[in-house]
C-alpha cells in the first residue's frame, strides 16, 4: 500500500515542480519587500482603517473605541461651524499658495535655465528655500510680520501707511500664513520645474531659432506644451502639501485670530492632541484623507500619458 | 546661442532682483543674529559689530547642542533606514519576476495617497504603546519604508543591463550578493540622492517630533525652535535668529552641495 502511495504522488511532482519550487521566486521577492510590506502596514495601512473605524466611535482618553455612533461625527462636522470654517481656511489657503507658488517657481526656472555665466550661483540661492524648514522659515517670518519691529511695518512705515496688523488682523492672517508658505515651498517647486526644463531637447529650441521664432512664442510652443508633465507634478505635489499645512500654523497664529487660519490638520491636531476627540478627529482625517485622495486619482488620470511610473 | 546684450542684461537684472527677494529672509535673519534688543528697537538693517554673544546665549538657554545631536541621529538613522528598505524592494520589482508583481506596485502607489497626517492618531497610540515615546526608534521607523524612494531607485535599478544579470548568476552568484556587490555599487548616484532627500525631509520634520518627544532626551532641533521662541517673544529676537541660523545651517550646506544631484534625482524619481 505504501508503495502505491508514494508512486502516486510522485507521478504529478515529476510532471509539475512542486508547490515549494515553482513559488522559490515569489519567496525570495517576498523576502526582499518584507521590510516594505511590514512597515507599510504597521504605520500605513493599519492606522488609516484604524482611522475609519475609530471615525465612528465616541473614544476614551487613551484613544479607544468606546460607544459606537456610527455616522453621528461626520454629522456633526458637518453642522460644526468650527468645522466648516477650517474646511473654508483650507480651500482658501490652497488657492492663495497653490497657483502663485507655481507660477513663481516656474519663472524662477526659466530664468535660471538660460545658459549665462555664473547661473549655479542663482540656481543654488533658488533652491535654498527647501534648505530651511518649516520651523526655522515661520520663526523668521513670525519676526519680519512683527507689528512694530518688523521688517513689513518698516517698510510701509516709510511710506507713512499705517500698520498692518498682519498675524492679529482675522482678514490679513490666512494672507500672511499663505505668503511665508509660498516663500517656504518655492525651493523645491524651482529644483522640480528646472529639472524639467533641463529634460527638454535642446535641438526643439534650435529648429525654432532658425525659423526666427522670439522667446515667448518658444515659451508658448515648445517649452510649457513639453513641461507639462512636470507642470501637472507639481501642482499635484503643491496642492497636497498646501493641504498638509501645520508648523507654520503652529508657529505664527496657532490657528487664530477667530480661527482664520485654523487649517484641516491643525484642526485635527487640536481636536485630538488638546481636546482628546479622537473620534471627531478621526472623522475630520477622514475628509482630508478623501481630499489627498481626489487630488492623487486625478494625477494619474489626467497625468497618466506623460507622467507615468511603469 | 549666445545672447544679445540687452537681452542678457534683462534677465541679469531679473536674476538679481529675484535672488534678493528670495534670499532676503535668510541674510535678514542671519544680520538679526547678531544685533542686541535696543539695536532692533531702532530698526537698523546691520548690525554695530558680527559679535557672537547670542550664539553663546543660545547655546546656553537651551540644551541645543543635544537637539542638534539628537536631530542628527534621527536624520542619519531615517537616511539609512530608508535606503536599506527601499533599494530591497526596489530590487525585487527589477531583478524578480514574481507572480503578483503588479498588484505589489499598486499596493506601494496606494501609500502615496494616504497623508501621513490622517493617520497620525492611532501611529501616536503605537508609539505610545510600545513605550516608544521618547525613543530614536519612535522618531525614526515609522518613515523607514516610502514609495517614492522604492520608484526612484527601481528607476536606476531599470538602467543596469541584463547582461550583467545573466553573467552574475552564470558565476554563481546569488540573488543577494548580486544585489550587495553589483547593483548597490553602481547605482551610487541615485543612492546618494535618495539619502540627501531623506536627511533632508526628517531634519525638517516637525510634526511627529511634536507629538512623540515630551522631554529634552531625544528632542529634534525643529522642536527647540518652537521652544525657543515661545520662551523669547517680544525680548530677544537676536538669541532666537541665532538658533534658526544654527538649524538651517546643516541642511543649507547640503543642499548648496547636492543640488545639482538632487534636481537631477528627483525629477527622476517624479517623472518617467
Amino acid at each position: 500500500m505504501s508503495t502505491i502511495r508514494e508512486g502516486a504522488a510522485q507521478v504529478p511532482a515529476e510532471k509539475r515542480p512542486g508547490v515549494w519550487t515553482r513559488t522559490r521566486r515569489g519567496r525570495t521577492a517576498l523576502l526582499y519587500l518584507l521590510p516594505s510590506f511590514i512597515l507599510f502596514g504597521v504605520f500605513v495601512f493599519y492606522p488609516m482603517f484604524r482611522t475609519i473605524y475609530l471615525s465612528f466611535f465616541l473614544t476614551d482618553q487613551r484613544g479607544d473605541a468606546a460607544v459606537f455612533v456610527g455616522l453621528d461625527n461626520y454629522r456633526y462636522l458637518l453642522e460644526s461651524a468650527a468645522f466648516l470654517n477650517s474646511a473654508k481656511a483650507t480651500i482658501l489657503f490652497v488657492l492663495y499658495t497653490v497657483p502663485a507658488g507655481v507660477v513663481i517657481a516656474l519663472f524662477l526656472a526659466l530664468l535660471a535655465n538660460e545658459k549665462l555665466k555664473g547661473i549655479g550661483f542663482f540656481r543654488t540661492v533658488y533652491s535654498s528655500t527647501m534648505g530651511v524648514s518649516v520651523a526655522a522659515a515661520s520663526v523668521v517670518w513670525l519676526f519680519m510680520f512683527h507689528p512694530s519691529i518688523g521688517m513689513f511695518n518698516r517698510f510701509l512705515a516709510l511710506f507713512d501707511i499705517g500698520q498692518i496688523q498682519w498675524l492679529l488682523d482675522p482678514d490679513w492672517a490666512l494672507f500672511s500664513v499663505a505668503i511665508s508658505t509660498i516663500w517656504m515651498n518655492t525651493g523645491f517647486s524651482f529644483l522640480i520645474l528646472l529639472g524639467g526644463l533641463q529634460n527638454i531637447d535642446e535641438h526643439l529650441y534650435e529648429s525654432a531659432k532658425i525659423d526666427g521664432a522670439g522667446y515667448f512664442y518658444q515659451l508658448r510652443r515648445i517649452t510649457l506644451p513639453m513641461l507639462s508633465p512636470t507642470l501637472f507634478f507639481i501642482i499635484t505635489i503643491s496642492l497636497i502639501n498646501a493641504f498638509q499645512s501645520f508648523g507654520q500654523i503652529d508657529i505664527l497664529t496657532k490657528g487664530g485670530p477667530a480661527q482664520s487660519t485654523n487649517l484641516i490638520v491643525y484642526s485635527i491636531y487640536r481636536e485630538a492632541f488638546v481636546n482628546y476627540q479622537f473620534g471627531t478627529a478621526s472623522a475630520q482625517a477622514v475628509f482630508l484623507f478623501l481630499c489627498i485622495l481626489v487630488v492623487t486619482i486625478l494625477q494619474f488620470k489626467f497625468g497618466e500619458r506623460k507622467v507615468h511610473y511603469q | 546661442m549666445t545672447m544679445s546684450l540687452p537681452k542678457k542684461l534683462i534677465f541679469y537684472t531679473l536674476l538679481t532682483i529675484s535672488a534678493i527677494v528670495l534670499f532676503f529672509p535668510i541674510v535678514y535673519a542671519f544680520l538679526i543674529s547678531f544685533m542686541t534688543g535696543p539695536e532692533l528697537m531702532q530698526g537698523k538693517f546691520l548690525p554695530e559689530s558680527f559679535h557672537l554673544d547670542n550664539y553663546i546665549k543660545v547655546f546656553d538657554r537651551l540644551p541645543l547642542l543635544n537637539y542638534l545631536l539628537n536631530s542628527f541621529i534621527v536624520s542619519a538613522g531615517v537616511m539609512l533606514g530608508q535606503l536599506a528598505v527601499c533599494s530591497l524592494a526596489a530590487y525585487a520589482f527589477v531583478f524578480i519576476p514574481f507572480k503578483g508583481r503588479d498588484f505589489v506596485f499598486f499596493l506601494f502607489i496606494s501609500t502615496m495617497m494616504i497623508p501621513w497626517e490622517a493617520t497620525m492618531i492611532p501611529n501616536f497610540f503605537i508609539i505610545q504603546n510600545l513605550n516608544w515615546l521618547n525613543t530614536y526608534q519612535g522618531l525614526t521607523l515609522p518613515f523607514f519604508a516610502l514609495a517614492f524612494g522604492t520608484f526612484l531607485l527601481r528607476q536606476h535599478f531599470k538602467t543596469i543591463p541584463k547582461e550583467l544579470h545573466e553573467a552574475a548568476q552564470v558565476a554563481g552568484l546569488g540573488p543577494f550578493a548580486f544585489f550587495r556587490r553589483v547593483v548597490l555599487p553602481v547605482s551610487k548616484t541615485s543612492l546618494v540622492t535618495l539619502g540627501a532627500y531623506g536627511f533632508l525631509t526628517t531634519w525638517n520634520m516637525y510634526l511627529w517630533p511634536l507629538l512623540v518627544t515630551t522631554n529634552d532626551s531625544v528632542r529634534t532641533v525643529q522642536i527647540g525652535l518652537k521652544q525657543l521662541q515661545s520662551q523669547e517673544v517680544a525680548t530677544d529676537w537676536g538669541v532666537v535668529m541665532a538658533g534658526v541660523i544654527v538649524v538651517i545651517i546643516p541642511t543649507l550646506l547640503l543642499l548648496f552641495l547636492g543640488q545639482k544631484q538632487l534636481q537631477k534625482g528627483l525629477t527622476q524619481g517624479a517623472l518617467k
